[in-house]
């Protein structure tokens, strides 16, 4: 019983720890005040005030683009990465997963740098090389997420299907979509998360005239942050929850129907 | 589709390793070990050795090292005890943790600046409670905090999902065999939890190593990390060349960290941490 009270305890501490700093950016979003720390009543003034910022609505604007073109295009060559290396040999894998392991483990300020000079050769930064930076990281996630769903597959219901007559676009739409659907969600989830969470790649990938929330929050860091930016990141963190509740209950809920 | 050709599909990830993964990395050791006049030096690969930049380096290796063990020593508890709640939704313990990333990463610490500084949040309670105030703001020991904070769930998953991995009735026939809690934990629990232990390791050492957003907003500029010097380099003072050979011999760190990682952690599984 002390025990578990303990334990339950420790669990409290460490979620108000992690959450502490996501409660005070909620309140701040609703404080009448551009006072940091006083609080000068409630208000839902920022919540509109922030979409009439042209400077803040560009920078969210691009997030989004960003976020979600590098979230599509990295699933899209992330899932087909991912069937291609099921069905290599073992030492093939190795190579194609220790090459899928750089930009996962790599420094972020590493892969921002190596990129940037790479760019610089060729074209101008910008929102290409953004996006392009963006996929890079994207895609391990969309493999280590698809990988272990190919390989639980059952690959003779596949080969049964072409038996049958199937074609293999068919075979793979009927047979291996289902299956490895759950990874690739999460794959994409995972991949929107990265993206919309990065400061450092696209911090030196973006060049002077881009601007995504997180680094124009830091090139205004000694200006003060506007309290515009607390409501649109309300709106944002809300958002993003519900999305992935609408996307979790639902397979859960036919999972446990399929038990009984 | 035959084997053969299934491969091909991999196609397109091949030529984005090459072209975005391969190359960059190659930019970055051209610039290291050339000179502004473009002849071969390793001028600029030696200059970890000056003083600023030691200093920096020790500094990060220092911090680096003390943020893994404090999110080791707080993972690993909360490891257990969830693992012990018999959650059947595994994933919702993910998403419990991944939460906070979905606030932006820059806000979550500017919110941390808040919560810590002179007049912050914290302090103003600790004075309502007759207590008196912390200065830790613009300190190493907050910059160790915002590390931990924000590199804790990389820490947690991929030990959890070791744990998760442990089959009860292997414990239940140690147990049956007559071993205590304490030769449990020492004899199963954690040696089969290592490659998860080292995934953590590495994923949390490596970016508090390399951080220089967060040394940035809570050390206030007074906390200079390896990372805030290779970002000056590139950012303001256009010397592409020293901060390459800064970042080269960042990457020499990374390199030996990933290797540790593949000889503990075969599958890639330890890295998965959706």
């Amino acid at each position: 019983m002390v025990k578990k009270c303990a334990s339950r305890f420790y669990m409290f501490l460490i979620f108000a720890f992690l959450y502490l700093p996501i409660i005070v950016l909620i309140v701040l979003s609703f404080n009448n005040s551009r006072s940091k720390v006083k609080w000068g009543g409630f208000t839902l003034h920022w919540y509109t005030s922030c979409f009439q910022d042209e400077k803040i609505m560009s920078a969210f604007a691009t997030t989004l683009q960003i976020t979600f073109l590098s979230a599509i295009i990295s699933t899209l060559i992330g899932t087909l990465a991912a069937i291609g290396i099921a069905a290599m040999k073992k030492r093939s894998q190795t190579i194609y997963l220790g090459a899928t392991n750089i930009p996962l483990l790599n420094a972020d300020i590493v892969t921002g740098i190596s990129m940037m000079l790479l760019f610089v050769k060729f074209m101008d930064l910008g929102f290409v090389t953004v996006l392009i930076a963006h996929i890079t990281f994207s895609i391990p996630y969309v493999i280590l997420n698809v990988l272990p769903k190919l390989k639980q597959a059952n690959l003779s219901t596949y080969e049964a299907a072409l038996d049958l007559g199937a074609s293999p676009l068919l075979a793979f739409y009927k047979v291996t979509w289902p299956e490895i659907r759950p990874g690739v969600f999460s794959g994409f989830m995972m991949a929107v998360t990265m993206s919309l969470d990065d400061f450092s790649i696209t911090y030196f990938t973006k060049g002077a005239g881009v601007n995504t929330l997180s680094t124009m929050l830091y090139t205004e860091l000694r200006k003060g942050i506007k309290p515009e930016l607390y409501a649109l990141s309300t709106i944002l963190f809300f958002a993003v929850l519900l999305i992935l509740l609408l996307g979790n209950v639902r397979p859960a809920k036919k999972q446990t129907i399929e038990n009984h | 589709m035959n084997k053969f050709k299934q491969q091909f599909l991999a196609g397109p990830y091949l030529i984005w390793i090459i072209g975005f993964i391969i190359l960059p990395m190659i930019m970055i050791v051209g610039y290291a070990f050339s000179g502004s006049d473009g002849n071969l030096t390793l001028e600029y690969i030696t200059s970890i050795a000056n003083e600023t930049n030691r200093k920096a380096l020790g500094l990060s290796l220092e911090l680096g090292i003390i943020c893994t063990l404090i999110c080791l020593i707080i993972a690993y508890p909360l490891a257990m005890i969830l693992n012990s709640m018999q959650i059947k939704n595994q994933g919702l313990v993910v998403f419990v943790f991944m939460l906070p990333m979905w606030m932006n990463f820059m806000l979550r610490i500017l919110a941390w600046k808040l919560l810590l500084s002179k007049n912050g949040v914290i302090n103003t309670i600790l004075i309502g409670l007759g207590l008196s105030k912390i200065n830790i703001i613009n300190t190493p020991v907050a910059v160790v905090l915002g590390m931990v904070y924000d590199f804790l769930p990389f820490m947690l998953m991929p030990i959890y999902n070791s744990m998760t991995r442990i089959r009860k009735d292997w414990i239940e026939a140690a147990r049956d065999l007559g071993a205590g809690s304490i030769t449990i934990f020492f004899k199963i629990i954690l040696p089969l939890t290592v490659s998860g232990i080292i995934s953590g390791i590495v994923m949390v050492f490596v970016p508090s190593l390399t951080s220089f957003a967060i040394s940035q907003v809570l050390g206030g500029g007074h906390v200079l990390l390896i990372g805030n010097v290779i970002e000056q380099d590139f950012m303001q003072g256009m010397q592409w060349n020293a901060g390459s050979g800064l970042s080269f011999v960042l990457m020499i760190f990374v390199i030996a960290s990933m290797a540790l990682v593949n000889s503990f952690d075969k599958e890639g599984e330890g890295t998965a941490i959706w």
